[in-house]
């Protein structure tokens, strides 16, 4: 009998790999002029900022530090800063 | 008050794609608006492979990927299947497709999904190159833009010809829902998705996602440049139903394309070579009509 060909894998199974590591700036959270918007939740391509009034945060393990968050926040409350490891 | 529980998406992290990638950001977009009762299959291509480096994978909904060219084939087989089974109602089908696997090398296979009728909504991700082997000019690259294919140089521009209009081939074949959408607007492109996963039949979703390697533009500047995108009117957003256009996104602010073409290198031999100036006018005049053939303004 034919062997069964492709691979079959565990679903976010791709969490094993922490992306973090690709990261030469991070993205600081104010915390002081947050509107709850939520606009950096949705615009963050990986997926990785989470919280809620007015507390966001994003998940380090995985942020690979593109800055879309900071840009796009309306009021400047996040800051990208070089990452000192 | 107690903060809602976190909830992490569908497409979950950890995922291989650039820092500032629009791909992954309009795929996350999607899964979550179509939530975890979806099947998904996949081109070859940046979106495939990022997710799925071997032993791993990002989806958290059913998922398979066959070939470059079928995934349109494989998503009407899907859709037949749970037909045949009765269980056409228990899982929506979304088939993806980069530029490249779209509007070029899966054409032939998309075209007979939309003619046999298939309850499946085709998504392409439209990064205007083909971007995992190395930034080769497809069909959906827009005029001028510098690729390995189509390099600006002592005697070439770049690309010499326009987007294919993949939504209106898309349209012709009087398929109930076509639409077009970018990462720029993130609300919209949710909007669309569970609109078109509303509606029975083959739909398809055209999604302009910057490249922030490809494009060569700042990655986090990832939606400014798809925002600006739109507001020059160089893509257009816009539904099709029954083929008819039935909505469109009015441009605010009307910006010239230099605005759009400066923030990336792709397009910076237009800037740089003598005789540029002639080309950009050629670029303001594919926004013009775009304008003027939409209503966009
Ligand atoms: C039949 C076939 N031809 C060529 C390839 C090589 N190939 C793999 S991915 C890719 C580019 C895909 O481009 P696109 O569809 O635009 O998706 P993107 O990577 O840009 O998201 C190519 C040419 C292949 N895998 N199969
Ligand atoms: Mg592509």
């Amino acid at each position: 009998m034919a062997k069964p060909e492709g691979v079959v894998a565990k679903p976010g199974s791709s969490k094993k790999y922490k992306t973090g590591s690709w990261r030469t700036k991070k993205p600081v959270f104010k915390h002081d002029k947050c509107t709850d918007c939520r606009i950096c939740v949705m615009v963050c391509p990986d997926g990785v900022i989470f919280g809620a009034d007015k507390e966001y945060h994003a998940d380090m393990d995985f942020c690979k530090g593109c800055g879309i968050c900071a840009e796009e926040c309306p009021v400047n409350d996040i800051e990208m800063v070089l990452e000192v490891r | 008050m107690k903060k809602p529980e976190i909830k992490e998406s569908l497409l979950a992290p950890g995922h291989k794609a650039c820092a500032g990638c629009g791909e992954a950001l309009a795929a996350r977009i999607i899964m979550d608006a179509a939530g975890p009762n979806t099947i998904v299959t996949a081109a070859t291509g940046c979106l495939e492979v990022f997710s799925t480096l071997y032993p791993q994978s990002a989806w958290k909904m059913p998922w398979i990927h066959s070939l470059f060219e079928n995934s349109s084939a494989v998503a009407a087989g899907i859709e037949v299947a749970l037909k045949a089974m009765g269980r056409e109602n228990e899982a929506k089908v979304i088939a993806q497709g980069g530029d490249g696997a779209t509007a070029d090398i899966g054409i032939g296979c998309l075209s007979g999904m939309f003619e046999r009728g298939h309850d499946v909504l085709y998504v392409c991700y439209d990064n205007e190159a083909y971007m995992n082997t190395g930034i080769q000019r497809s069909g959906l690259t827009p005029f001028e833009a510098s690729t390995t294919t189509s390099p600006s140089g002592e005697i070439s521009w770049g690309n010499k010809t326009d987007k294919k209009p993949m939504p209106e081939i898309a349209a012709a074949h009087k398929i109930p829902y076509v639409a077009t959408a970018t990462v720029g607007y993130v609300k919209d492109l949710e909007k669309k998705v569970k609109k078109a996963l509303s509606i029975k039949g083959p739909k398809y979703l055209q999604v302009h996602c910057p490249c922030p390697l490809g494009w060569a533009h700042d990655p986090a500047l990832t939606i400014k440049v798809a925002k600006t995108a739109v507001q020059t009117g160089l893509i257009p957003i816009f539904e099709m139903e029954q083929g008819k256009i039935t909505s469109v996104r009015k441009i605010a602010k009307k910006q010239p394309v230099e605005e759009y073409l400066k923030l990336q290198a792709r397009f910076r031999h237009l800037f740089k070579k003598p005789g540029g100036e002639a080309e950009i006018k050629r670029i303001q005049q594919i926004a013009d009509n775009n304008i003027e053939k939409y209503g966009l303004m």
